[in-house]
């Protein structure tokens, strides 16, 4: 477990939770560091466009690495011009791209994403897109430039857990680079079955900044994405779907 | 019960007093209030046609409980849920609806609640409509702010902390052209973060005009659907055009703006049928256009100068309450503004179940953001209120009372791309 490590376009990190953006407060950056061990911090550029939280910036302490996202963007256009503003913000060479053109789910375009996701890769971003989970769309975005791929586990704010759950294994079966589950994680459990699944990391926002008790749900989220994690490199034992085994062998007629 | 609206001015000419009572008086001495004027956009009547046959079609004594239970068991709320939530068969459970609302705008908002303020830049209006403390035969104090003048009240706000504006006018292309707001919208850009208009109706291309000059909200209220109802209303003026009107919100995304509002003047007409008709122009519209911002307010009547009977006759606290919780569950992604017009503890109330956004420091007036501001006497210049507030809290007040109740205000979330 020591050298298991997660890999994002060359950088290295020791946390598999990453503190998304919507929710946001002091207390939820402090105990998603503190108590979920969170290496990596969401900032939606848009947010931090305020003149009351610029100072949010400096609370960050330094060896936290900061992912900005394009929230707000409608389009790849959009999103690029969103991106270079962070970079040009100080907020590093991470983004994350979200792109909507709906404004009532919040689904991400996976086509402007791949658009976008090409752009960034080519001035040097580190580009994490925020996907709907469709194999042929997340290999574009690969082919892209592409540094992880974020597909949504349920509509955002939804907190209705792996609802995509297929598609996101399709996924961690066929796609070389990270897969980070990203929205509509709402509880430790759901976290723990998208890490058993061979997920490499777990972005959650609302199941903590709605929690009651902050700081104890952000360590259920580590412990959850740890186990999880841990379950899935010692390979899963025997699960029995359905009634019990057979204790004779079906192919015990073979004499050969 | 009706209001009464109408009220001689001592000022007027003998003249103007004959008009005044002829349009009063004689439905036929009043333009046609469903064709459309000269240069104005038609852009098609299929959002209209829909809203208008779902209002129409509305029979709100017919729900009973049993739809109401129904309707609050329901995962995703349908049209006809929403029906039974507006109808007398729920006011017995606002408890329950309130509790739902408060799920819903948790999920999509969080406890977060925005803050922003109005700016009047000009009262001039050359309409008559009959309930509004700006209409053109209404004895007021007339302003129309200088470019000077306009940045010394934004400095004055900003300087409050406020990073949300709303650029309002009277309804005066006249005296208030869309060069003089483009020019206020591009100052705005400078001391604002978030910049929208509340304004009369224009065309798509004015509209895009606007949006170049840094505004991306536009807020039409439609004061009342039910187009019969607003014929006896809006007595006089380019306003008087209802269709116009109430294609103003699908102009403005064709002219790129990102977000519109939506509202009743709610104590106007039916306000059932009223509240089912805003929500149902904010569904159809959303479909048709799935990445636009969707808000809704829910203005009541208010006594305004010179007629200070002015009152939302039904439309209670707890009748408002329903309709916000029904708004609520029904669109679930909506911004919900609740103006200063509603007493602060409505609004701190209404803020923990489904509103999402609030006015702080407001003025109605003139150019009297410095008075208001510092509460001393100043030489300024100042043009009267288009109605009386309830809310006055401050901006600070609002902030430290809004994050006193758990919630976290938020200044802004928006950029300008």
């Amino acid at each position: 477990m020591q050298n298991d490590k997660l890999m994002i376009g060359g950088h290295e990190f020791d946390s598999r939770f990453i503190l998304g953006s919507g929710k946001y407060s002091m207390d939820l950056i402090e105990s998603a560091i503190r108590d979920a061990g969170a290496q990596i911090i969401t900032l939606a550029v848009r947010r931090t466009n305020t003149k009351k939280e610029e100072s949010i910036l400096d609370h960050i302490p330094e060896d936290i690495t900061l992912l900005p996202n394009t929230s707000g963007a409608r389009n790849a256009d959009e999103a690029v011009r969103i991106a270079r503003l962070a970079r040009e913000l100080g907020c590093g060479d991470f983004v994350k791209i979200e792109i909507m053109r709906d404004s009532k789910y919040l689904l991400p375009d996976n086509k402007e994403t791949v658009k976008a996701t090409e752009i960034l890769a080519n001035e040097g971003f580190v580009v994490m897109p925020y996907m709907y989970p469709d194999l042929n769309d997340a290999r574009d975005m690969v082919n892209a430039g592409a540094a992880t791929i974020m597909p949504l586990a349920s509509p955002i704010g939804s907190n209705k857990g792996l609802a995509t759950k297929e598609f996101i294994q399709i996924l961690i079966n066929e796609i070389d680079v990270p897969i980070i589950v990203d929205a509509g994680i709402g509880r430790p459990s759901q976290a723990c079955e998208a890490m058993e699944m061979g997920a490499d990391a777990i972005m959650a926002n609302t199941a903590l900044a709605t929690a009651g008790d902050l700081p104890m749900m952000a360590a259920a989220f580590r412990q959850a994405i740890e186990a999880g994690r841990k379950a899935y490199l010692s390979g899963l034992g025997r699960v029995l779907q359905r009634g019990a085994a057979a204790s004779d062998p079906l192919t015990g007629f073979l004499h050969d | 019960m009706e209001n009464n609206f109408f009220v001689d001015s001592g000022k007027l000419s003998e003249e103007a007093l004959a008009k005044k009572h002829r349009l009063e008086n004689d439905p036929s001495f009043r333009a046609d209030h469903m064709k459309y004027m000269e240069g104005m956009d038609q852009i098609g009547t299929e959002i209209r046609d829909k809203v208008m046959t779902g209002m129409n079609a509305y029979d709100y004594d017919s729900y009973t409980a049993k739809d109401v239970m129904r309707a609050l068991e329901h995962e995703n709320c349908t049209i006809e849920d929403f029906k039974a939530l507006l109808s007398p068969a729920a006011e017995p459970f606002l408890e329950k609806m309130a509790a739902k609302a408060q799920a819903e705008t948790s999920k999509h908002f969080g406890n977060t609640v925005y803050i922003f303020t109005p700016l009047y830049i000009a009262n001039y209006c050359e309409n008559y409509c009959v309930y509004c403390g700006f209409n053109c035969y209404n004895d007021i104090s007339r302003m129309k702010l200088t470019g000077d003048q306009i940045e010394k009240e934004m400095r004055i706000i900003a300087k409050s902390g406020i990073e949300e504006i709303l650029i309002l006018t009277g309804e005066s292309k006249t005296m208030s052209s869309i060069e003089y707001i483009g020019e206020a919208c591009r100052m705005a850009r400078k001391y604002f973060r978030n910049v929208g208009l509340e304004i009369y109706p224009v065309n798509v291309n004015e509209y895009r005009y606007l949006h170049e000059c840094g505004a991306d909200y536009v807020t039409v209220f439609q004061e009342t659907y039910d187009s019969d109802k607003y014929e006896t209303l809006h007595l006089m003026g380019h306003k008087r055009i209802w269709p116009y009107r109430f294609e103003a919100q699908e102009r403005a995304i064709m002219g790129g703006m990102r977000g519109v509002g939506f509202s009743a003047l709610l104590g106007l007409s039916d306000f059932r049928k009223d509240a089912l008709a805003t929500a149902l122009h904010v569904y159809y519209l959303q479909r048709k256009y799935p990445h636009a911002e969707m808000s809704l307010s829910c203005p009541r009547l208010r006594p305004i100068i010179n007629n200070d009977k002015i009152n939302p006759l039904d439309v209670s606290e707890s009748k408002l309450c329903q309709i916000l919780c029904a708004y609520r569950i029904f669109l679930p992604f909506a911004q919900i503004v609740v103006s200063s017009r509603e007493s602060d503890t409505f609004r701190n109330g209404i803020a923990k179940i489904a509103a999402t956004k609030v006015s702080a420091g407001v003025s109605t007036g003139i150019g009297d953001h410095e008075s208001k501001y510092t509460g001393e006497e100043t030489d300024a210049d100042e043009g009267d209120e288009q109605f009386e507030i309830s809310d006055g809290r401050s901006f600070d007040q609002m902030y430290s009372d809004m994050s006193g109740q758990g919630l976290q205000p938020v200044l802004n979330d928006y950029l300008y791309v």
